[in-house]
Parts: structure tokens; C-alpha cells; sequence
């Protein structure tokens, strides 16, 4: 079945807005949830049946509140820096493929362009900390660009050596080449690199510093910076900043399902397609949220010292021992 | 080299191990109580206010005011009185008056009486707006534990339990206890 050319791009747009909003907004009470049952407790359970209308009263409270530029800040910059979060999230659901015929704009540098939007997130919480005025909110900001040139470079790395073993940058490609059987995923691919599963570990937690999650969630270190860069926030900007850093784990996580865990493939060979995809995606959110109540948070120079002198030299060794691999076999 | 790829692998399984503690708590059942939902079951031993102890035979207090309560009170916050009936050795209670805006639970009340006709209560759902709730009656607490369990029970304790006349126990000044609500269903 073919739909038309930009009824096609419509519908996407409409399906990709719905996906993101209803993933913001359940990610959270996910997240909630899940935090309750770590701790053992219940969590929300008092906006209707399981709390599960928790979301949506979270969303009027937003946005029946003021969103208040503080005196002295720069108000441009003050209201881009939200959308600024959520956009480059957006674009980035363009081009993962989600199943065999689903995606948006299928291109062949789409993990180049995927790399590339997901550093404006960096740029967007720093702008967005410079704007309030506010000294938490500069050294949040100051704080979230050497986190990320920190955990950028071992990234790229695992991108870099992922893109020499697959030989492109076209995900749809990259899925394809991992069909037939969980040993194809390029997680399990030990004989490309037997390094394949700590690269994959690498750039999970990669995922997680570039996404400013727990336990690196120096942006926010509520008990040392109030709420670091979106301090000042107040209503729908804050909000816009919480769906902004959900979309980036979707995205993250979608990105790291179509790298290492074969994207819409079966892993036992039957019935591919998107199912098997929102499978491995939501299985990596769930130890997102899973990793961030179980660890405390890092200390800023433990998570430099994390990034110099373990990631990047392993990632780095990684790198070449692949090609040295490849150049020899 | 090889020291500090052996710290890494270490540290790293520490970290799994982490992940499984917090794993196994995922699926153990959750301990929450939803209070206002459920109510606490709470030990034997809980501290509330203290309540005379009714005889389980006549459903009367024990008391035989002594005033010994009264004057073990560290706050001054209990008030004795009895009276001496006609062809019974002891004196029995006709007011027991207790300001548990001053009680700090102590317990010395408790310890010091020779008949042990007084206990801590169950009772904990204790918010007010307004101090003078919190002067209670115990005499008439007891009163309507008597009448509460007689209409529970009409056939076995109506009979066994007389309920106290009017003359026994005298119109308390006080309000009654907020103690005697029910708890939110």
C-alpha cells in the first residue's frame, strides 16, 4: 500500500506528535511508577484507575501556571531554549526506522544527522541555563557542556566503529544487515570485535550522560542546584524541558535498538517488524529508569574521571582493534 | 595496566549487582500503607491516650479513685473524683478528667495505679481544630464503648453489661473525644 507523497509525510508528522506526547507524558508516570515499585511503593494512585490519569492533571497544572521570564534574563533565548530541547528529538524520529515501511524519511547519513541534532540538546539546556539569570542555572549550564564534550567523544567513537563495521550510515541498511537470529545483532557480532557487547555498554551510558540522566543528571542536581538549568522554568517551559527529556531517551534508546539490537528484527526469526522494535526500546527505557533509582548520583569530577580515563580509552581501543580486525581478516 | 582493568571489571560488577538488588525489590509486593484507604493494624503496645480499663464482668472501671494517677502526673494534667458508695469497701470513680493537650504519654499514670484501671488507648486518629477537644471525658468514653459494644453484641452483652445511670457518671463539661470517630473508609 502506497499513500501519496505528502499525505504519507502528514500522517507521519501527525503519528510522530501523538508518539512523542504520549511518551512524555507516560514516561513519566512510568517513571514514577517504576520509582515507587523500586522503593516499594505504590506510587501515583489517585487520579483514576492506577494513578494512570496522573499525567494528564500533571499536564493542566502546567499549563494552567505562568510562564514568567525573570527580571534581567534574556527573554529570546529564555523561551527558545525549551523548544530547542524537544525539536532536535522530533527531527530525530524522522528517520529511525521503526518497522520494515515505517519511517518518515528514510536517508543514508541518517545516523551523521541523528549525532549531529542530538548535540543541540547540549546547546539548548545551555542556552536555556544562560538565559535565566540565575547563578544554579549558569553552573548547571556550565556544567552540562563538559559533560557532554565528555561523553560526545566516546560516542562517537562507538559510532565511528560501528559505522566501520556495517560500512554505512543508512539505519534502515544498518537493521538489515542484523536479520536472522539474535547472533546477527551487531551487540552479539564477536567475531567482527570481541569487544562488541562492552562498545554497546559504552554507548549506553553515553546515551544516558548525553541525556542527562541519572546517575549523571548534573544538569539538574536538585540537591546542589535547585534545579539546575530549568530553575527559573515555571509552567509549560518547564514541562516543554521534562517532554524535550524524555523524547531524547525514546530517541536514544530507538538509536542504540536500530545499532545493537538488530531494530525491527526478530531474534528468533518470526514475525519482524515493529512490535519487536517497541520491544527492545521500552526495554531499554525501562533500564534507564531502572539505573536511575538504582545509583546515586556522581560526583561532577567522578563523571569526568569516568568519561577521560575509562570510556574514551576503551572506546578508543575498541576503534582500533577493529580496524586492525578488519584490516586483517 | 592489568590493576586497573581488574578495577574496572570490578567496579562494573558491582554496579550488576546494584541492579539485581534493586531488581529483586521490583517484584517484591509493596509495603505502602494507604492510610486514609486502610487503616494501620497497630501493636499491642502502641502508646495512644490513656483510657480507664473496663472490667470485663461488670464493664465498669476498676478505678478506685486513689488519686494516685493524679498526683504521679509529671503535667497535671489528670483530675480524680469519686465517691464512696453505700456497702462497698473501696471508693469508685465518678469523673475522670484527662487534658491530653498536656499529656506527654509518659505512661507514669499507668505504672503507679494499684488496680490497673487504666491503659493506653488504640487511638490515634487525633487531629483537631480546636484544644478544647482535647479534654477528654474517660468516664464517658467508657460510657460509650459500653453502648457501642452493646449494640454490637445486643444479645450476649446487653444484659451482662449495665450501662452506667446518669447519676453514676455527671454530665462531663467537656466535648466528647474525637477519639470516638470512626476512621475514614
Amino acid at each position: 500500500m502506497t499513500i501519496p507523497e505528502p499525505y504519507r509525510l502528514l500522517i507521519f508528522l501527525g503519528g510522530m506528535l501523538g508518539f512523542l506526547g504520549a511518551n512524555a507524558a507516560y514516561l513519566v508516570y512510568c517513571e514514577r511508577k517504576g520509582a515507587g515499585r523500586f522503593q516499594r511503593r505504590s506510587g501515583p494512585t489517585e487520579v483514576g484507575f492506577q494513578g494512570l490519569l496522573q499525567p494528564i492533571a500533571d499536564g493542566i497544572k502546567l499549563l494552567s501556571k505562568q510562564v514568567m521570564v525573570p527580571p534581567g534574563a534574556d527573554s529570546v533565548l529564555f523561551r527558545l531554549a525549551p523548544l530547542l530541547v524537544l525539536a532536535p528529538a522530533m527531527m530525530g524520529l524522522a528517520i529511525l526506522p521503526f518497522g520494515q515501511q515505517i519511517i518518515g524519511r528514510p536517508i543514508n547519513v541518517g545516523l551523521l544527522m541523528l549525532f549531529s541534532f542530538g548535540s543541540i540538546n547540549v546547546m539548548a539546556i545551555m542556552v536555556g541555563g544562560w538565559a535565566s539569570r540565575n547563578k544554579y542555572a549558569i553552573i548547571s549550564a556550565a556544567r552540562v557542556v563538559s559533560q557532554n564534550v565528555a561523553y560526545e567523544i566516546p560516542m562517537l567513537f562507538v559510532a565511528i566503529t560501528m559505522v566501520m563495521i556495517t560500512g554505512t550510515m543508512n539505519l534502515e541498511v544498518i537493521v538489515e544487515q542484523q536479520a536472522g537470529g539474535f547472533w546477527n545483532w551487531n551487540l552479539f557480532k564477536v567475531w567482527v570485535n570481541p569487544l562488541m557487547p562492552v562498545t554497546f555498554i559504552i554507548f549506553y551510558i553515553c546515551m544516558l550522560a548525553e541525556t542527562n540522566r541519572a546517575p549523571f543528571d548534573m544538569a539538574e542536581a536538585e540537591s546542589e542546584l535547585v534545579a539546575g538549568a530549568f530553575t527559573e522554568y515555571a509552567g509549560m517551559g518547564f514541562g516543554v524541558f521534562f517532554m524535550g527529556e524524555y523524547a531524547n531517551i525514546v530517541v536514544g534508546s530507538a538509536l542504540a535498538t536500530v545499532l545493537f539490537l538488530g531494530g525491527w528484527q526478530s531474534p528468533i526469526g518470526i514475525l519482524p517488524g515493529v512490535w519487536w522494535f517497541f520491544l527492545k526500546m521500552y526495554a531499554l527505557i525501562f533500564t534507564v529508569i531502572w539505573v536511575r533509582w538504582t545509583f546515586p548520583r556522581t560526583q561532577f569530577y567522578g563523571l569526568l574521571n569516568l568519561s577521560w580515563k575509562i570510556l574514551i580509552p576503551v572506546s578508543l581501543f575498541t576503534l582500533i582493534l577493529t580496524a586492525a580486525l578488519m584490516k586483517v581478516f | 595496566m592489568k590493576k586497573t582493568a581488574q578495577d574496572i571489571f570490578k567496579g562494573f560488577v558491582s554496579l550488576l549487582t546494584g541492579m539485581g538488588i534493586t531488581l529483586r525489590q521490583f517484584f517484591k509486593p509493596v509495603i505502602t500503607e494507604q492510610y486514609p484507604h486502610t487503616t494501620p493494624q497497630l501493636p499491642t503496645r502502641f502508646r495512644g491516650h490513656i483510657e480507664l480499663v473496663r472490667d470485663k464482668d461488670t464493664g465498669m472501671s476498676t478505678c478506685i479513685a486513689c488519686l494516685a494517677c493524679q498526683k504521679a502526673c509529671p503535667s497535671d494534667c489528670i483530675v480524680v473524683n469519686g465517691i464512696k458508695k453505700e456497702g462497698e469497701k473501696k471508693k469508685s470513680v465518678t469523673e475522670y478528667l484527662m487534658d491530653f493537650n498536656k499529656c506527654s504519654l509518659c505512661g507514669a499514670c499507668i505504672e503507679v495505679c494499684p488496680t490497673d484501671a487504666l491503659q493506653f488507648s488504640q487511638t490515634y486518629n487525633l487531629a483537631g481544630t480546636d484544644k478544647n477537644q482535647f479534654h477528654m471525658d474517660l468516664m464517658k468514653r467508657l460510657q460509650q464503648q459500653n453502648s457501642r459494644d452493646a449494640k454490637l453484641l445486643p444479645a450476649q452483652t446487653a444484659a451482662a453489661v449495665p450501662v452506667p445511670a446518669a447519676s453514676e457518671a455527671p454530665a462531663p463539661a467537656a466535648t466528647v473525644p474525637p477519639t470516638q470517630q470512626e476512621p475514614l473508609k
